[in-house]
Order: structure tokens, then C-alpha cells, then sequence
């Protein structure tokens, strides 16, 4: 018998209608029942329904390592269902001489793509092991084939199908068994194993980060969410409107972005906590009233899933190329806050916090999530660590003619009583005004308003909201990332401290308002500091010079979606520019 | 939902149009119809009998966008032509509030068009009130989707040659549950109008002919040219349009009261966010 391994990565594809993804999800489902940690991207084609469809796949690593955050460099196997129009993928699906491929010789030649990568070609007759069991799919032959590749138990690979395929009734369980079953033993047939080494089986998350949101969302108590449909961001408002059928709630469809947005200001000022979800386009349409929510003083949460742009850009994938417009975009000169989660599961308690900010400051909160947070489907530790609670201030501390909604406190922060509340009546509004909220264009009252603003972010007790630091305390690299991007910075580190250059990754949370000593203190003792992002100007970077918070040497290593970032890209990227530093 | 009190209705001190005046001077130009409209809407309010703490006025951008701050009530003044959306979403979070939407013509049936149609669509239980002057006051005097096409003026000299269109109809075909017109210098019926629409279930939707003295001086003789309560509301929404297709421009009353069920307030009460937690786990 070989070896184990520590992770094992799979690709099933397929075209449209196989079921590749579903396969996909019963192989991470039954990897998560084994102790496995696991990841998986879902990749399809440009067609709204059917067409080719690829699930990537890590599994593995439990034990010391924890989670898989990044794409793998490269494939162990590639389980091609048939070979229709698979070739759209192969940039996405790096093989070499190692890898192996598992396809039906009926299905038609090899791809001169996959053949050239050097994989060994193994054949698996999926059509005819799936026609020999009763209602047999080939798409859970393809499942078998894999999971037992992985060495996946026999008890995991039985819970994992009833709890994708339970649902369907007991003859399709029975039918997936059996094809599974098939598939496991032409794998075994063949000789080749690439097993596991034994995980640790403990409770876990199964989640994606859209669906981690939605949750944050509820335990931060959103109450109203107004959203439009957007890709890849729909799956929160659909995810909610589901949940919160039985939590409590609404979710209303707006007509378009902007409506969601005024809607989330009707609620906002009705004393309700409240949220909006979209994408770039949708936040391109947000802005002018998240001016309002700014200058009113109206909390709420913006979930910005940001994709490839701009304009329609291309939808499925992922980009950061929407830091500018969520630091800067709206009419005038309006202070905010913009929150990134730094992995998926970050995604629920960033959100959760971000509810809380909003409420306590009384302003808009910026979510800063991603096409490849949101859409990737991953086993993770239970987070355990929970944000504190904090809760709008109503409370008047007078009533009456006196009562003056935009006080001038020390906090920035003045008491917001709901209408309901009476002897409070105030009157939002987008124009510059007086304490009182009455409208003034006197410069006294714009500026004292616009320094309560400001202060109300200044003030502010952030706590460790503001990013996490990973990697030895050496270290003389330091890699800044927000976003999806921290996943493989974080794995290029552990290889470049492995290498020899001990590497530290500064994941920054709060992008604004920057807290620049903290970061400093994260950078401290690093010779060289590379700020690593998915968009093609350098929009982390730029924000980082702006506010002073980088010293004269560090680099920018920027570079647009749609590829994701892999981890081997980063290191030769930093040992190239190291090479050429030293020569 | 955060679970509010039930409105309470004082019946033994009966308000009146003062306690909806605020101390805030109006910015309009002497002789503007909206100061109509807004005494209408005051009285109207004082007839309702809820007090100031429990209204919310809403309303976007322009002259008559202003109204909001001159009332006692709680208020929202927005961003250009969204003031229908802001009061969905407040009315939908608190249903226990009574809430009104003003506004202007540009202000709803331009750039804030689309959220009329979808207002009306979706029949949240809300009142609007456009102050309809045929123009855009506040930029000055530029012309509206109800400015007659040979209107004179600075931005479209000649005329925009664009015939205008009928609001009552639009509401109508988008499912307004009421459809009035009123005149801003009769109110006392204008108030009482105003009064209905809020009693009446579902998206009220009240248009009102507001004289602009400032740019459309000539509007001052409406006074002579309105046919007064000319109308008689049915509950059919195809004779309603019929009789506002058919009427002339200038015919005030309710055209129509329909009976379709207000949308529904969201589900109250609190859900276990950890039980929805759960779902995630596998592998215990
Ligand atoms: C997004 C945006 N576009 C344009 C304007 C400029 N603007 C302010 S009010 C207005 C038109 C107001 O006309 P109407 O709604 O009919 O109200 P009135 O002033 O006539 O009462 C315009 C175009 C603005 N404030 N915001
Ligand atoms: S410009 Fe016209 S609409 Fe504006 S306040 Fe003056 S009269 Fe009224």
C-alpha cells in the first residue's frame, strides 16, 4: 500500500446536466464526516443553465495545519465525466506529470490540452458503471471514484450522500450508493491510491462565505434587508429571505439598488437594524444615498460581493477592484467605514461586528466580501470567538423643544430616538444642517457637523477589529492582503518562512478608517513589506500611501481577477523580485 | 421585528391644524400653492387624530420636497426622487406609523419614476402627495413630465415638443389602491381628500395641482379653470381610468378606491440566530 498524504486535490467536470458540482459537494460533505478540512470552487460555463460545469476540490490537512484558504497550484486528478468543451477550463486546472486522469474512452479522445500536460491517463467506463446499477447517475460514479482516491470512509461516503441526496427519496439514495460503490471499486481496480492520512473527526463548518454572512447578518440582529438581484451576491438575499421566514425579519425585492438602499434608510431611521446586499454595478448605484446615510447619520450594512469589473466586467469571478468606490465613492466628503472579512469564516463574525459598528456609530458600514469568499463552499473550524454586542443610542437626554438630534457630543455620537418616541420628533436629512437638524448653510454648522462625523470614527473603540497578524515574529517579509487574498498569502508565507525567508501576512480587516499604529506595529522589524491584491491598479496600496501608513521601500504586487491568486504565483513573484533586488 | 406599541388614540384632546406647525419658516416664494398643501395636510393630520410623534413625513428633493421640517412630525428628507422607497422601507420596518410622502413632479414621476410604478405595484400602505406644478421650481424652471409640450422655456426653448403624461392613468394601470387629484388652494377639500387617502388601505396616491407663482405664473388662473369635485370615486379600476382619460385635466375628487390587500408588514419576533448556526455543522 502507498503512503498517505496530507491533502489530496480533485477536479470533477462535466458537461451541463452530469452533475460535476453535485458530485463536487457529496465529495467535500463526505471529506467534512472523515475529519477533513476542505475547500471547493465551483466553475461554469457562460450559459445561465447547463453548459460545462467543474468542481475543484482540496481536502485534507487536518490536524496542525488548519483549514485549506487557498486554490491548490496544481491538480491531483482530474475526473472528467465526459469532454465537452472541458477545454474552456484547462488554464483553470493545472495538471502535470504527476497528476493522473480519470475519463471514459467512450466519451471520446483526450483534449490535446489535458494530454499535453503530461497526466497519466487512466480509463474509467462512467457511462457503463452508471448504466449497470438501477437509476444509476455517472456524476456519483464519478463521486465514488473520488472519494475512495481520497480513501474516504465507507461511513462518511453513506452519510455525505443521504444529506445531499436524502431528500430525493430513498430509491435515489439507494441508486447513489450503489453507483458510488461501482466507481470506488474500478478506482481500486486500477491501482492507484492517493489516501489520506487518517483526520481528526470533530464537528465543523460546511458553509460558503455568502451563506456565513447571511448568518452574521442574524446574529448581529438585521431585521430589514432590501436587496436587488446581483451575481454573486444573491445568494445572501436569497439565503435570508429563506431564514428569515422562521427568524423573524423581511427581505424585500427592490426594483432597483437605489430603492434598496432608501428602503434600508426608511428602515434605518424607523429604529431597525438593516442591511443591503450587491456588487460592484449595484454599490456603483448605492453611492449617492450612502452619502445621505453618511450625513444623516442612518445605520445600516453595505455587502458588496465584489466580481470582476468594470461594468459588467465578468460576473462569476473574482476581483478587489471596488476598494475605491467603497473608500471614496459618494457626492462630497463623507467619512466611512469599510470592513473586509479575511477568510470565509471570517465572514460571519466581520458581518455581525459590522451591525454592531453601524448601530453603535450611527452610519453606513461598508462589507467588503468577494466573488471568491462568497461562492466557495469550505470545511472550517466552528469560529468560537464572537464580537461584543453594542447597540444604538435612543436614549434623549432631553425632550422637547430642546432635544437636538445632531448634538455636538465628545463621542460624535448623539442620541436617535424612533419616531414612536415622543417629544423627539427630528427630520433627517442630506442637507448640511444645525445641531437641531434643521438645515443651515452657514459654515460654522457644516464643519462642526462634518468634525462629528469624522470624530464619531476617531473616537471609536475598535478594539482588534483592525486585521490579524500570522507568521513568526522574525520575520523580515511582511505580505499585507485583505479579502480572498489573505488565503494564499497566507500559505506563500509558510512556504517563504519554510525556504528560509521567515515571512509574516498582515490581514487587514478595517480598511477604514485605517489604524495605522496598529499596522505599524504589525510591520514592525520586516525589512521588506509587499502588499498583495486582486485588482489592477493597486488600490489597497494607493490607500495605504495616502494615509502615510507604508515606509519609502514597499512594493505593490497587484494584478486583476479573473485568475484566482495561488500561493505559487506569490512566492516566485517575491523570489524573482528578490533575485532582482540582488542583483 | 422589534415589537412596538399599538397607536394610541386620545380621544378626549382633540388636536388641531397647530399642533402639525412647526416653528421652521418655509423657504417658498410667497404666493407658492404648496403652502396649500401643506395647511391640507395639517388639518387633514389633525383630523386623523394620531399625534406628531406617531406620523413620519417623507419626501425627496425640490421646493415642495421641503415640506417635511414645517410639520411637527417625525421626517425624512432624501436624495432626489427617492422618497418612495424611504417610506416603503420605514413603513414595512414599523407598520405602527402612519406615514406620508410628499413631493414634487420631477421629484416623482422623473427621476423617482420608476419607484412610482413600483409603489403603486406593490400597494404598501402609504400615502403620497405630489405637488404637481407642471415644472422644476427649485433648478429654476425647467419642464416636467407634466409640462405641456409647447411650454416655453429657457432649457427647451419652444417647447419639448414631448406630449405629458397622465399621472392618475399611470397609477391606475400600476395598482394604486387610491387615485385623487386635488387643487393646493381649496383646503378644506383638499383636506378632506388627504384624510381619506390615509384612512384607505394600501398605496394612496394623491396628485395635486400646486401653482408655481415663481415660474409658471399662469397657473395662478387654475383657480378659475378647475372643475371642482366633478367625480364620484368607484371601486371599478377600469371605469376609474376611463373617467381620468376622459375628464378634463383640470377635474378634482377621488377617482377611485380599490379593495386589494395592503403588502404585507414583515413576520415579528425574534428567531435562535444559533439554531440557524447549526445547519452548518457536519462531522460532529
Ligand atoms: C440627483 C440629483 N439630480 C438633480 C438634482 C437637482 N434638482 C433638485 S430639485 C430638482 C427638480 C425639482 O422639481 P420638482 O420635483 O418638480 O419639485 P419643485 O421644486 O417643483 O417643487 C432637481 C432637478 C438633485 N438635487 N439631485
Ligand atoms: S419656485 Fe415655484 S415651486 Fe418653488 S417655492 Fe417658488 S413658487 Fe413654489
Amino acid at each position: 500500500m502507498s503512503t498517505t498524504r496530507k491533502s489530496v486535490s480533485i477536479v470533477i467536470a462535466g458537461s451541463g446536466g452530469t452533475g460535476a458540482i453535485t458530485a463536487g459537494s457529496t465529495l467535500l460533505a463526505a471529506a467534512a464526516r472523515d475529519g477533513h478540512y476542505g475547500l471547493m470552487t465551483k466553475l461554469s460555463g457562460a450559459q445561465v443553465r447547463g453548459g460545462e460545469a467543474a468542481a475543484l476540490i482540496e481536502i485534507g490537512r487536518s490536524g496542525i495545519d488548519g483549514p485549506i484558504e487557498a486554490q491548490p497550484d496544481r491538480f491531483d486528478a482530474l475526473i472528467a465525466l465526459d469532454w465537452e468543451n472541458i477545454q474552456r477550463f484547462a488554464p483553470e486546472i493545472p495538471l502535470d506529470g504527476d497528476s493522473v486522469v480519470l475519463s471514459d474512452p467512450k466519451a471520446g479522445p483526450v483534449p490535446a490540452v489535458i494530454a499535453a500536460t503530461g497526466a497519466r491517463i487512466l480509463e474509467v467506463a462512467f457511462g457503463a458503471l452508471a448504466g449497470s446499477v438501477e437509476g444509476g447517475r455517472i456524476n456519483m460514479v464519478g463521486f465514488g471514484v473520488a472519494a475512495r482516491l481520497a480513501g474516504l470512509d465507507e461511513t462518511a461516503i453513506e452519510a455525505a450522500i443521504r444529506a445531499q441526496i436524502g431528500a430525493k427519496g430513498e430509491k435515489a439514495v439507494a441508486a447513489s450508493l450503489a453507483a458510488a460503490k461501482v466507481g470506488a471499486e474500478a478506482l481500486a481496480a486500477l491501482g492507484v491510491s492517493m489516501a489520506l492520512s487518517p483526520g481528526e473527526k470533530k464537528a465543523r463548518w460546511m458553509c460558503s462565505g455568502n451563506d456565513a454572512v447571511g448568518l452574521g447578518a442574524l446574529r448581529g440582529g438585521i431585521e430589514f434587508v432590501a436587496a436587488y438581484p446581483i451575481t454573486p451576491a444573491t445568494e445572501i438575499t436569497e439565503w435570508l429571505a429563506v431564514e428569515m421566514q422562521e427568524h423573524g425579519g423581511r427581505v424585500v425585492l427592490a426594483e432597483d439598488e437605489i430603492a434598496a438602499i432608501n428602503m434600508c434608510c426608511g428602515a434605518a431611521y424607523a429604529g431597525v437594524p438593516t442591511m443591503t446586499i450587491t456588487s460592484g454595478p449595484g454599490l456603483a448605484l448605492k453611492v449617492e444615498t450612502l452619502g445621505l446615510a453618511i450625513a444623516a447619520e442612518l445605520p445600516m450594512v453595505v455587502v458588496d460581493v465584489m466580481r470582476v469589473g468594470p461594468s459588467t466586467g465578468i460576473p462569476t469571478k473574482s476581483d478587489q477592484g471596488d476598494l475605491d468606490i467603497a473608500l471614496h465613492g459618494t457626492p462630497g466628503d463623507a467619512p466611512r467605514v469599510v470592513l473586509a472579512p479575511i477568510s470565509i469564516a471570517d465572514c460571519a463574525a466581520t458581518t455581525e461586528r459590522a451591525v454592531h459598528v453601524a448601530e453603535a456609530l450611527q452610519t453606513p458600514v461598508m462589507l467588503l466580501s468577494d466573488q471568491s469568499l462568497g461562492q466557495t463552499q469550505t470545511i472550517i473550524d466552528i469560529p468560537r470567538t464572537r464580537p461584543a454586542p453594542l447597540k444604538r443610542l435612543v436614549e434623549p437626554a432631553v425632550t422637547g423643544p430642546d432635544f437636538r438630534r445632531y448634538a455636538l457630543t465628545e463621542s460624535g455620537v448623539s442620541p436617535m430616538p424612533a419616531p414612536g418616541n415622543p417629544g423627539t420628533q427630528w427630520v433627517a436629512d442630506g442637507l448640511s444642517h444645525k445641531e437641531s437638524g434643521h438645515p443651515s448653510n452657514a459654515a460654522v454648522d457644516h464643519i462642526a457637523q462634518m468634525k462629528k462625523r469624522l470624530r464619531k470614527l476617531e473616537t471609536f473603540d475598535w478594539g482588534d477589529t483592525w486585521g490579524e497578524v500570522h507568521g513568526p515574529a522574525d520575520a523580515t517579509l511582511a505580505l499585507i492582503a485583505f479579502g480572498s487574498t489573505v488565503g494564499p498569502a497566507a500559505e506563500a508565507a509558510r512556504r517563504l518562512t519554510e525556504a528560509g525567508t521567515p515571512t509574516r501576512v498582515v490581514a487587514l480587516r478595517l480598511i477604514a478608517p485605517l489604524q495605522k499604529n496598529r499596522l505599524a506595529e504589525a510591520l514592525a522589524g520586516t525589512a521588506r513589506v509587499v502588499v498583495v491584491e486582486q485588482n489592477a491598479s493597486g488600490q489597497l496600496f494607493r490607500h495605504l500611501l495616502g494615509e502615510r501608513a507604508l515606509g519609502p521601500g514597499a512594493e505593490s504586487f497587484a494584478r486583476p481577477g479573473p485568475a484566482p491568486f495561488r500561493a505559487a504565483e506569490i512566492v516566485a513573484h517575491l523570489t524573482a523580485e528578490t533575485r532582482e533586488a540582488a542583483e | 421585528m422589534t415589537i412596538h406599541e399599538a397607536p394610541h388614540v386620545c380621544p378626549q384632546q382633540a388636536l388641531t391644524l397647530k399642533d402639525f406647525k412647526s416653528s421652521v419658516e418655509p423657504i417658498w416664494c410667497s404666493g407658492c400653492g404648496d403652502f396649500g398643501v401643506l395647511q391640507a395636510l395639517q388639518r387633514a393630520l389633525a383630523e386623523l387624530g394620531r399625534p406628531p410623534h406617531e406620523v413620519v413625513v417623507v419626501s425627496g428633493i425640490g421646493c415642495s420636497s421641503r415640506l417635511p421640517a414645517y410639520t411637527t412630525a417625525y421626517g425624512f428628507h432624501g436624495v432626489h426622487g427617492r422618497a418612495l422607497p424611504v417610506a416603503t422601507g420605514l413603513k414595512l420596518a414599523r407598520p405602527d406609523l402612519e406615514v406620508i410622502t410628499v413631493g414634487g413632479d420631477g421629484d416623482g414621476y422623473s427621476i423617482g419614476g420608476n419607484h412610482f410604478l413600483h409603489a403603486c405595484r406593490r400597494n404598501v400602505d402609504i400615502t403620497y402627495i405630489v405637488m404637481d406644478n407642471r415644472v422644476y421650481g427649485m433648478t429654476k424652471g425647467q419642464p416636467s413630465p407634466t409640462t405641456e409640450a409647447d411650454w416655453d422655456s429657457d432649457a427647451a426653448p419652444g417647447g419639448t415638443g414631448v406630449k405629458p403624461f397622465s399621472p392618475l392613468a399611470i397609477a391606475l394601470a400600476a395598482g394604486a389602491n387610491f387615485v385623487a387629484r386635488g387643487f393646493a388652494l381649496d383646503v378644506k377639500p383638499l383636506a378632506a381628500v388627504i384624510a381619506e387617502a390615509v384612512r384607505h388601505p394600501g398605496f394612496s396616491f394623491v396628485e395635486v395641482l400646486s401653482p408655481c407663482i415663481t415660474f409658471r405664473p399662469e397657473e395662478m388662473e387654475w383657480k378659475k379653470t378647475i372643475e371642482r369635485n366633478a367625480v364620484t370615486a368607484t371601486t371599478d379600476r377600469t371605469e376609474a381610468t376611463a373617467k381620468v382619460l376622459g375628464a378634463n385635466e383640470m377635474t378634482t375628487g377621488i377617482f377611485f378606491k380599490g379593495d386589494r390587500g395592503a403588502y404585507a408588514s414583515a413576520p415579528t419576533g425574534h428567531g435562535d440566530a444559533e439554531k440557524i448556526a447549526e445547519k452548518f455543522v457536519v462531522g460532529a
